[in-house]
């Protein structure tokens, strides 16, 4: 048995921020990633990101997931396990992993879970044909693995991934023939869709799939006009010829190791669904396990990486080796989080986060 | 309409623009028309011309008489929302960011595209800059008819 | 189909990786997982579901939803899309449950 101050499960841009916090305290430290790459999601972004010069805003995101890594180096007390899963969590700590086909066990002080999110999915017939791929998938192939998914692609949903999949497939030299979202408005950053529009893509709102076709490959689907209630209106279907269908309708977090451990969650629509309950520190109602990032609430990689920073000064103070600068950073990245969360995009976030703090008063 | 097609009105593509006559020497055109937290285009600016302040979240406000209309803030929004404009005789002269390929080259002759994605005019590419700093976001300078001026937002390459 | 040219990513030419497939021995390249081999040699369906034999392609490629699910070496529920691509392994459709030979 292995013994570690900080097991983070989940390499990604909050992981990796809590583990540069708590190294700058003096803990060890162990990350364990499921991939082949550390970098989570932003390992694919190939757009420059929003924010301030804090989330090294105006940076494309493979490039702040570098930064991320980079800022790791030199700290002898890390370790980096990928391609390792994680296959037992339990409640006194211990972490059992399954690394390239070895089991290794590790006992901690202290759990992070940043696992972030998963791409959910939408029911309509055939929805299971091979073509049809979560937004993130067609990232994936495209800017790791330089694969394209397909010649002609329809997107349904038209947030912030949507939008961006659909510019990252225009750059990729893919037909992108339109933008399906089921609500009357665009769901994004407005500037996305704009970018879209002008190079041709039709984003049609209050319209959605109703049907997939194709035997062993998908070739066409059908779409159908929504009213105000969500209901398809009769006689407004139509037959697009497509060979890819990219489905981007919002993110889960998650968290599901944390039920091998009793955690307690909470449903709060606004942050994605089902989330653990947690304190103003992050720690979940299992002693010494803490959550940050998108396996908490569903936001920006902006904010999966102040959260990072503060998880990691927050263990440090809690296993008393406080960070030296603690007071200070908490209350920078705080501010850095508030002002992140202050637009109207923020709304729906901070909401969530106040009926997720009722949550941890019911526990 | 913004909200639901991605295209902004005539209206608020004329809030951002400066009156014809400060046209005469190039300025930014910000079209950011959404509270997000982003502010690239302020700090990029080497003029301070551009003004967000604390909350990140403001929309941008161009200061037009220390705008040089040098194009830095156009590669750098993330948003690609930005673009140069100016008025230079008969023609309407743009700067505008760039991040498809093939990249257009001096001379050529290519679509003008407007704010909903459509053909309106030709496009004269007039020269392209893609240096290190702007980090593969090309700035390309082309001019169309001036009457264009508050239609015309990027280019397309033509099909033959 | 392979992005040869792009505004902003850099594919440089890699090592070539042999693998067998269905009987038939195909290349991907160094750095791929299985599944992205697979999808740029226009294979799509990776398996087929247990009881109405539907044809099943990736859909998450992250490793959450299993829908790349292969048989590899002989080791079944392998999750293609998180796995990288070995040389000389055997790849092959899985339609059941999982079976260790």
């Amino acid at each position: 048995m292995i013994s570690k101050d900080l097991i983070i499960i989940g390499g990604g841009p909050s992981g990796l921020c809590a583990a540069k916090t708590a190294l700058e305290s003096g803990l060890s430290v162990l990350i364990i990633e499921r991939n082949p790459n550390i970098g989570g999601q932003l390992v694919k972004q190939t757009h420059k990101f929003f924010g301030s010069k804090e989330q090294y805003a105006k940076t494309r995101g493979f490039d702040i997931a570098k930064k991320l890594i980079s800022d790791l180096e030199g700290f002898s007390n890390l370790e980096i396990l990928a391609e390792t899963s994680v296959v037992g969590l339990y409640r006194d700590r211990v972490v059992t992993v399954l690394h390239q086909d070895k089991y290794l066990r590790y006992q901690a002080k202290s759990i992070i879970v940043a696992t972030g999110a998963s791409e959910k999915f939408l029911a309509f017939e055939n929805n299971d044909l091979p073509g049809i791929y979560g937004a993130g998938a067609i990232q994936t192939l495209m800017n790791n693995f330089g694969v394209l998914p397909g010649s002609d692609v329809v997107m349904i949903g038209s947030g912030n991934i949507g939008l961006i999949v659909s510019y990252q497939l225009i750059q990729a030299g893919v037909n992108v023939k339109a933008i399906l979202e089921a609500a009357p408005k665009i769901g994004g950053y407005k500037v996305h869709a704009s970018k879209v529009a002008r190079l041709g893509v039709p984003i049609l709102t209050s319209t959605t799939v109703k049907k997939a076709f194709g035997d062993t490959e998908l070739k066409a689907i059908e779409i159908v006009s929504l009213d105000e209630k969500w209901q398809q209106i009769p006689d407004t279907s139509r037959k697009m010829e497509i060979d890819t269908l990219c489905i981007s309708v919002g993110l889960s977090p998650m968290h599901q190791l944390l039920s091998m451990i009793g955690a307690k969650t909470k449903y709060v629509s606004e942050l994605g669904g089902f989330v653990p309950v947690i304190d103003e520190n992050h720690q979940t109602t299992v002693q010494s396990v803490f959550v940050c990032g998108d396996a908490v609430g569903i936001e920006e990689a902006s904010s999966a990486m102040m959260e990072g920073y503060l998880t990691g000064i927050y263990i440090s103070i809690h296993l008393n080796t406080a960070h030296p600068k603690a007071d200070d950073l908490i209350k920078y990245y705080k501010e850095q989080l508030n002002m992140l969360r202050n637009g109207p995009f923020g709304i729906k976030t901070k909401i969530g986060l106040n009926k997720l703090k009722e949550g941890m008063q019911d526990a | 309409m913004l909200n639901t097609n991605g295209v902004p009105t005539l209206n608020q593509v004329l809030s951002r623009f400066p009156d014809k006559k400060a046209l005469i020497h190039p300025k930014a055109i910000l079209e950011c028309y959404e509270d997000i937290p982003c502010n690239p285009c302020e700090t990029s600016c080497p003029f301070n011309a551009i003004i967000i302040g604390e909350n990140i979240n403001t929309q941008p406000k161009l200061d037009v008489s220390l705008c040089t209309g040098c194009g830095i803030c156009v590669t750098s929004c993330p948003g690609l929302a930005i673009i140069v404009a100016q008025l230079v005789g008969d023609k309407a002269v743009f700067k505008i960011p760039y991040e498809l390929l093939p990249l257009p080259k001096k001379g050529d002759i290519w679509h003008g595209v407007n704010r909903n994605g459509d053909v309106i005019c030709d496009a004269k590419i007039e020269s392209i800059l893609a240096n290190k700093k702007q980090d593969h976001t090309a700035l390309i300078t082309v001019s169309v008819p001036s009457l264009w001026i508050h239609e015309f937002v990027t280019i397309r390459e033509k099909n033959e | 189909m392979r992005i040869n040219e792009h505004p902003i990513l850099e594919f440089p030419k890699k090592q070539k990786i042999f693998f067998m497939f269905e009987g038939q021995r195909l290349f991907g390249y160094e750095g791929d997982t299985i599944a992205s081999a697979l999808h740029a040699l226009g294979v799509k369906t990776l398996s087929y579901s247990i009881k109405e034999n539907r044809p099943r392609g990736f859909y998450c490629a992250i490793g959450n939803c299993a829908s790349c699910n292969m048989i590899v070496n002989g080791i079944p529920n392998v999750k293609t899309c998180i796995t990288f691509l070995k040389e000389n392994m055997t790849v092959e459709r899985q339609n059941n449950k999982g079976v260790i030979k």
